[in-house]
Parts: C-alpha cells; structure tokens; sequence
C-alpha cells in the first residue's frame, strides 16, 4: 500500500524542549514529505515556540500547562478542523524515531489506533525497576480490555485513524497517564480496532524528561490507579467536555 | 442548661444563618452552594431554641450522649460540602481545559489570517504561569 503523509498531522506535544524540538521537526519534514506538522507548546518557558516556528512546524500555544493529554486533544481538534485523516503523536524530545511512522500508516489499513511499541524487538530501549513493573502489570490487563496482544501501553508513539482522531478530539483524557492508559481503554471501550508494532526508541536528544527515578515508585501506584478508574468509568462524553 | 448557654447556642446558630444569608444577598455566594450551608444554620437553631429536640433525636437514634449527634451531622455537613466543592472544581478544570484549547485554536487561526508578531494567546507572565 502506498502511504500517502499529506492527510496525516504529526502532533508533537512539548514541554520545555527547546534542546531537541527544532531538529525533531526538521526530522519528521525530511522523513515524511508533504506531512503537516504541529507543535503544542504547553506553556513552555524557554524558546521552545521560536525553536519550533523557526523549523517550519505550525506551532500552537496552551495558555498555561495543560499536560500531554490536553495538548493532544488539541491535536485532534485541529485535525478534525483541518481535514486531516490521521494523527500520529511524536515526542518532541527526540525519542521517537519517525522513520517509524509510515510503517505505523500502513498498519492503520487494518486498525484504528497503531501504537509503537517499544519492548516488540527493535530498538534498545530499557527501563527498570517499579516502572517496569508497572508496564509490564499494565500490558497485561490492557491486552484483555483491548482484544490484541500489547506489550508496551504507555508508549508515546501512536497513530490514530480517522475513527480514533474523530473520538479522541471529544473524549481524549487529560488525567496524569490519561494519554496512554485511559484513551486506550476509552479507544477499546468505542470498539476501536487496537494494534501493536515495534519501533525503535532512542535515548532523549536534550533536555530532562518530565518522569525521574523518585517518581518511579509513585508511577506504579497511579497507573494502577488510573486504569482502575479508567475501566469502571461510565462511558458518557465527561460533563464541560467539547461537546 | 444555664441561660448564657442557652442564649450562646441561639447566637451561634443565627450568626451562621446571617453570614450566608447576607452573602446569598450580595451575589458572593450561589444558592447551590450555600444549600448545605443553610441547613446547618436551621438545624443548629432548631436545637438551640428546642435543646429537648437534640435528647429526642439522640435517643430515638439510640445515642447515648446527645452531643454525639451534634459531632456526627457536623461532620457530615462538612463532609457533603467538600465533596460538592471537588466536584464543583472538578467541573470548572474541565470548561478551562476546554477554553483553553478553544483560546489556543483560535489564536492559531488568527495568526494564519493575519500574520504578525504578537506574543502568544493571553501569554502571562511565566512566573504566574505555574500558578494555575
Ligand atoms: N504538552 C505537554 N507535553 C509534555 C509535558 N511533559 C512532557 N511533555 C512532552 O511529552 C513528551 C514525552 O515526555 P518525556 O518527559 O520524554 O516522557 P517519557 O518519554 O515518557 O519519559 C515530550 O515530547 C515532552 O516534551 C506537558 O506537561 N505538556
Ligand atoms: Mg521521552
């Protein structure tokens, strides 16, 4: 199948990333021709927005700090306006690699929502100890909600059809781990079809990433947490939502 | 009962019914929020002119000492309020959170109508920005 980028939007939410972000945009133009690309800033205090505009991203920018969650369902929402078909989240700190993206394309023929995981093979990506743990527990229990085999739930790496970008623009959750855990079973939940492929991660090009090693431990109890909430939620379209 | 105590309760009571009410009043407060508020108010009075009424609502509940109930439906009053101000709270995250994507959107489209340098939808001071 041939994969066509112009009706796909690349949403790359980013916090503070002023390191890595330009050469991250300028990576996705050189590997996916004609894609459109999206910055969400989210209150960034450094030159993250001129770093990003000055790479050619479109750059848009929360007034104040919304997380991963909200700036993706910005993301959506913008893609819905602009007629894009698929939505694929990057990272802004140059761990995703978007040489992935057009396999991940492809795999939206047969699915809804493709997520890139890291642990399926490729790559070298390594995490340890309660996160671990956690992902591992996580992986398990979303398998089952899911209906597909996945090993790797919180990877930031996703590309959503037009079924997916259409229900995320509504529904998509701003809760902390809201991102990973609960859209996938708000996604499962809307009957949407899930799939998994490997993708190769790389070490962070610059700046700090948001999780450190103390909060680790926390990270396990709360994905719990939020996956509980997230399975025993009823599912109406949440009160003060976009309706 | 000594009559200072009699009259402190009736004070008290009246004094929490006059605050809500004169907020009521001056629009500081909404009637949705203040309902938990007014009840309070009415029951403390009821009890402070009526004190027999507390030993009859104890004893019917079977609780030995009377000033137990009292313990027990304040912090009930307290308990239902807090939850009604997390909900409340919960509420308004979400009309921001929304508004503000909305604020973002906009502006972005604005700046593609009209190309200038400006600094940003409502860009505040970063100090402040971790305020919210
Ligand atoms: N919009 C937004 N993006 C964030 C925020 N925190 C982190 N990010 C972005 O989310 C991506 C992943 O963050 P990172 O700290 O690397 O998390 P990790 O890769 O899961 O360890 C990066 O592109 C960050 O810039 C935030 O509060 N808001
Ligand atoms: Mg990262």
């Amino acid at each position: 199948m041939v994969v066509t980028f112009e009706r796909t939007l690349i949403v790359m939410p980013a916090f503070n990333e002023e390191a890595s972000v330009a050469d991250v945009v300028t990576e996705v133009f050189a590997a996916l021709p004609g894609v459109g690309c999206l910055v969400v800033d989210d209150g960034s205090t450094d030159a993250t927005v001129a770093e990003a505009t000055a790479a050619g991203a479109i750059v848009a920018r929360l007034p104040f700090n919304l997380g991963v969650g909200g700036a993706m369902r910005l993301g959506f929402r913008y893609a819905m306006d602009h007629g894009f078909d698929n939505v694929v989240q990057i990272d802004s700190d140059g761990q995703h690699d978007p040489g992935n993206v057009p396999a991940l394309l492809e795999g939206l023929a047969s699915a809804d929502l493709v997520i890139g995981a890291r642990f399926a093979g490729q790559g070298d990506y390594e995490v340890r100890g309660p996160r671990r743990w956690a992902m591992r527990v996580l992986a398990v229990i979303l398998s089952r909600t899911t209906g597909t085999k996945l090993t790797d739930t919180t990877s930031g790496l996703k590309a959503s059809g037009p079924r997916a970008v259409r229900l995320f623009s509504v529904t998509y959750p701003a809760e902390y781990l809201g991102d990973t855990i609960e859209a996938l079973v708000i996604g499962a939940r809307a009957g949407l079809v899930i799939r998994q492929l490997p993708a190769s991660m790389r070490p962070r090009a610059g700046g700090t990433p948001s999780h450190n090693p103390f909060k680790a431990a926390l990270y396990l109890g709360r994905a719990i947490l939020a996956l509980g909430f997230a399975l025993v939620r009823p599912t109406t379209v949440e009160e003060g939502g976009h309706p | 009962m000594s009559p200072i105590t009699y009259i402190f309760g009736i004070a008290a009571a009246l004094g929490i019914l006059l605050v809500v009410v004169e907020m009521l009043r001056r629009g500081r407060l909404r009637e949705r929020h203040a309902i938990w508020w007014i009840v309070a108010g009415v029951l403390a009075l009821v009890i402070g002119v009526f004190p027999t009424v507390l030993d009859w609502a104890a004893g019917l509940l079977g609780i030995t000492l009377p000033t137990n109930l009292v313990f027990f439906v304040s912090i009930a009053v307290l308990f239902l309020v807090c939850i009604q101000n997390s909900a409340e709270l919960t509420k308004l995250e979400n009309k921001t959170r929304t508004l503000a994507e909305e604020v973002t959107l906009l502006s972005l489209r604005l700046d593609q109508l009209e190309p200038k340098p400006h600094s940003g939808p409502l860009a505040p001071p970063a100090e402040q920005r971790s305020v919210i």
